[in-house]
């Protein structure tokens, strides 16, 4: 009775698992012998290798070996090339006029007469300011119509496909784990860090009025549109950091950004414009030169500096807000 | 000669520095590191015109008030203020052009999952066949 028992709760057993009883015609095939290291048959490419015309061996020699040749040769010639145009320069700079030296030829009559006429012609104080917002002033036009061109472009590029994704769904970044490829999610929130949030409550008013003071006393003292208004646009970095990238939004969104740039850009070429034609013309300009030293002098730069410092501020804080949230 | 370079040595430390940028502009396959190695050059330029605009012992070229009342106009007081004027141009137009290249390897990235030129142009290669094949299978369905 417990031997019968027992059987039959193996086959129950046995049937439950899954292993029933072996069929009776079962053919059990035979293990092929293993392959021995030299019989396993070359690949194709190497078989007709000895047959093959030359032009062929050679084009089959290229396609195993070409692009690590290639590769190899490539960076040695770049090498090469670089080892060869540094010693060259390096011979010439030896041939330079001593350095510091005042007798050397960068330092011509241009220099004489930009120092000794600078300030009356200009009424800056800074010669430097009065080079390039009044002697070549168009040069710097074009500058800034740079920055913003840049600005506009990385709009372009980053902006648009982005806010397209962005309202679609709400996962975090993921890799495509097949092709690598990047699925963006939402942007990344800001933490919530009482520490930044305190040290930026106290140091963004400061960086403002730092920025402002480097903006307007561009014609006074170092500084200047484009170095005021990367300080300016830091403070902004550091609030969009330390508040997150919607209260920043609240008064400097997109629109606002396209809307101060052009209308810097648009008073900057109308005053310079007016400016020359007078100039060039002889004509009475409205535009009085002021005493040298004074905030309120040196003609057009004021204004200038300040058009120079809207435009850097708006691109620099717009590159950072769209690297980073992909909008602005 | 090296004594010749060590009176230049801003000069020669620039041309170095270009060359430095020159070798991973053209030897790095990650483009983030080839953006480096021209915002290396970049410098390399600004080193070279800083120091070609010094003269020893003299001021910045900002008017210094002369002590009778009025500015102090005398050449020979002030360094050159041209090359001030040309490192500015230089950095504005590196930063619109570093900002723009960011851009492009982003999308880059984001399209093709990796920073390596070669991989990129390598899936690049691989997508364009896929879409040939595709056009030469749907050809070779209408003609059937």
């Amino acid at each position: 009775m417990n031997e019968e028992l027992k059987a039959v709760w193996a086959s129950f057993f046995n049937w439950v698992m899954g292993n029933g009883p072996r069929p009776e015609n079962e053919v059990i095939p035979a293990e092929p012998p293993p392959a021995l290291p030299f019989t396993q048959k070359p690949k194709d490419k190497y078989s007709r290798f000895h047959e093959a015309t030359l032009k062929e061996r050679y084009s089959q020699w290229l396609e195993i070996h070409g692009l690590h040749l290639f590769s190899v040769l490539y960076s040695g010639v770049s090498v090469l090339l670089c080892i060869v145009l540094v010693s060259l320069l390096l011979a010439t700079v030896a041939e330079l006029p001593p350095f510091g030296h005042e007798r050397n030829p960068a330092n011509n009559e241009v220099i004489e007469r930009y120092v000794k006429h600078g300030g009356r012609e200009t009424g800056a104080q800074n010669i430097v300011a009065g080079l390039i917002l009044d002697y070549r002033a168009f040069d710097t036009f074009g500058e800034s119509s740079v920055l913003f061109t840049a600005a506009v472009s990385v709009l372009m590029i980053l902006g648009a496909s982005r806010r397209n994704s962005l309202k679609d769904d709400s996962k975090p970044h993921t890799h495509d784990p097949e092709s690598g490829i990047l699925q963006r999610g939402p942007p990344l929130m800001h933490h919530d860090d009482a520490i930044l949030r305190g040290v930026a409550s106290l140091s963004i008013p400061v960086i403002l009025m730092m920025g402002c003071v480097v903006v307007i006393n561009g014609h006074l003292s170092p500084g200047g549109g484009f170095s005021g208004g990367a300080i300016l646009s830091t403070a902004l970095i550091l609030a969009a950091n330390a508040y997150g990238f919607g209260k920043v939004h609240a008064f400097f969104s997109e629109r606002t950004f396209i809307v101060s740039s052009s209308t810097a850009l648009m008073i900057y070429a109308l005053s310079k414009g007016y400016s020359f034609f007078t100039g060039a013309n002889h004509l009475h300009s409205i535009i009085p030169k002021g005493t040298i030293g004074n905030i309120l002098s040196a003609g057009l730069i004021l204004p200038l500096d300040i058009c120079v410092g809207l435009i850097v501020a708006g691109t620099l804080y717009g590159f950072y807000a769209l690297f980073s949230e992909g909008d602005m | 000669m090296l004594e010749k370079l060590l009176l230049n040595h801003y000069e020669a430390a620039a041309v170095i520095l270009s060359g430095i940028g020159l070798t991973n502009l053209l030897l790095q396959r990650n483009l983030i590191k080839k953006i480096i190695g021209l915002n290396i050059m970049d410098t390399a330029v600004y080193l070279f015109l800083a120091a070609k605009g010094y003269v020893e012992g003299r001021a910045a070229p900002i008017l210094i008030q002369a002590e009778g009342g009025g500015w102090v106009t005398n050449p020979d007081v002030y360094v050159n203020p041209v090359p001030a004027g040309l490192v500015l141009t230089g950095i504005v137009v590196s930063v619109s052009v570093t900002a723009f290249a960011l851009a492009l390897t982003l999308r880059l990235y984001e399209h093709y999952g990796t920073l390596n030129i070669d991989e990129a142009l390598m899936k690049m290669t691989e997508q364009q066949e896929d879409i040939e094949a595709k056009i030469s299978q749907a050809e070779e369905d209408v003609l059937a």
